[in-house]
């Protein structure tokens, strides 16, 4: 069973459909149990840095999280959580992923990134069956610079990362569950991931 | 590089997607959902359910086809028509709605667009405005069209942006059902003016229209109804012209 982890903020129904279209049992959770027991753990992308850093330390879920040995994918605000800091409320976040989350900023670019961009991808497992530079869909104000854990980018304004990986946690800054056929493939490549590393 | 939106409009009344002209003659076009389904499977980018119903059982319904439209819908969809207070906009983010769209009630009450942007963020809101243009002045009309807002197009929408709005969606009403094109010069000089997206709707007739749309205006999305739904213009053809027009768009393989 997948486990969707719940910060108490937000809309999560497209993300549930999705993987219940993939054909997944899922739980809406915060239950250390539930989420340690599950096959995989998804980090919805809903709220704001500090914000989602605060509901999950009052749920005792950070050292859950970092803790974790089965696949983790954080999606958009997810992701941004498992990076070491962001920009958005001054946050120090869980450093899962080394790189640091700033504000989109270039000339001439409208605030929020919002639509449909280019995703450069090279060769990760989450990205298989997919052409580097296909259509993902976004909607974000901050994004993890590059680094080590870079397995994507996306040019707006700057170049970012739009995908991350370390060990067996993944990120995204895109919303993979709103990316048409594309991202249904992308959560299924992760949904079938090898729970046992 | 941002790809330009294609989106089809479905106006639904009593569970059906309708059709009408300058906002009357309205004839069914079939189901909201299959519809959506389909348009998403040829390649929209993002799709905008209005709900036109005019009695509380339509407005009943309205709620539990966006519940379904979430259920099976994988792009983003925008939902519509009839919102009158910050409440309202909360069930239908709790249906699964991405975006919801403002039109008579922000007219009425403008603090209505801070109060949904403070609660959800301006991603969540697009503010609709439908205008027309009298005596060399663009007049936004509310509820429907059919009634005067007493304002005028480009400061409500410069209004609309400072309050929150994360997108503009403008109508000309002039142009609305007569598939002469889009009123581009007006875009243009709206899209000039905003920081935040533009959604261009009205007058969609053939593919070159929203090449010269998105060429001349600077307008970040085009949104058609009938053009989409009468099949006079399939999706994948035209994004595939679009592409050869050197406009920048998210083609399907």
């Amino acid at each position: 069973m997948v486990s969707i982890i719940d910060y108490g903020t937000g809309n999560i129904f497209s993300l549930c459909n999705a993987v219940k279209r993939a054909g997944f049992d899922y739980a809406v959770t915060s239950d250390k149990d539930i989420i340690t027991k599950s096959s995989h753990v998804i980090l919805p992308g809903v709220g704001e840095a500090s914000a989602v850093m605060k509901e999950i330390k009052k749920r005792g879920l950070d050292e859950v999280i970092k803790g974790l040995e089965i696949p983790v994918l954080g999606i958009c605000i997810g992701m941004q959580v498992l990076c070491s800091y962001s920009e958005e409320g001054d946050t120090e976040s869980l450093s899962v992923f080394p790189e640091r989350v700033i504000k989109l900023r270039g000339d001439d670019i409208k605030i929020p990134h919002m639509g449909w961009n280019r995703v450069y991808s090279s060769g990760n497992l989450l990205f298989k069956g997919l052409d580097s530079g296909e259509w993902f869909y976004f909607v974000h104000s901050f994004a993890p610079e590059k680094g080590d854990s870079t397995i994507s980018t996306t040019n707006y304004g700057v170049e970012f990362s739009s995908a991350l990986n370390k060990e067996n946690f993944y990120g995204t800054q895109f919303h993979p569950e709103k990316s048409g056929v594309a991202g249904e493939r992308f959560l299924m490549n992760f949904l079938t991931m090898d729970t046992l590393k | 590089m941002v790809a330009k939106r294609i989106i089809p409009c479905l106006d639904v009344h009593e569970g059906e997607t309708v059709k009408g002209v300058n906002f009357v003659n309205l004839r069914v076009m079939g189901d909201p959902v299959e519809m959506g389904r389909m348009y998403s499977q040829q390649g929209a980018d993002e799709l905008v359910y209005l709900d036109i119903s005019a009695t509380i059982q339509g407005r009943g319904t309205f709620l539990s086809l966006v519940r379904r439209v979430a259920d099976t819908l994988n792009i983003p969809f925008t939902v519509g028509g009839g919102i009158s207070t910050a409440d309202d906009a909360s069930r239908l983010l709790d249906s699964g709605a991405d975006k919801i769209s403002l039109n008579s009630a922000a007219l009425k009450d403008p603090t209505l667009i801070e109060k949904v942007a403070a609660r959800y963020g301006s991603q969540f809101v697009v503010v609709a405005i439908d205008a027309k243009l009298l005596d060399n002045s663009w007049r936004v009309m509310r509820n429907g069209g059919r009634l005067s807002a007493h304002r005028e197009l480009f400061e409500w929408a410069k209004e609309a942006q400072s309050r929150g709005a994360g997108e503009i969606l403008f109508t000309s009403m002039d142009h609305d059902g007569t598939k002469m094109g889009f009123a581009v010069d007006t875009l243009a000089k709206l899209c000039n003016q905003l920081s935040i997206p533009v959604i261009a709707s009205g007058g969609a007739g053939n593919s070159e229209h929203f090449s010269e749309l998105f060429k001349k205006s600077g307008a970040d999305a085009a949104l058609a109804a009938s053009v989409f739904h009468e099949g006079t213009i399939p999706i994948p053809t035209l994004k595939r012209y679009l592409e050869s027009c050197g406009v920048p768009v998210r083609i399907i393989n």
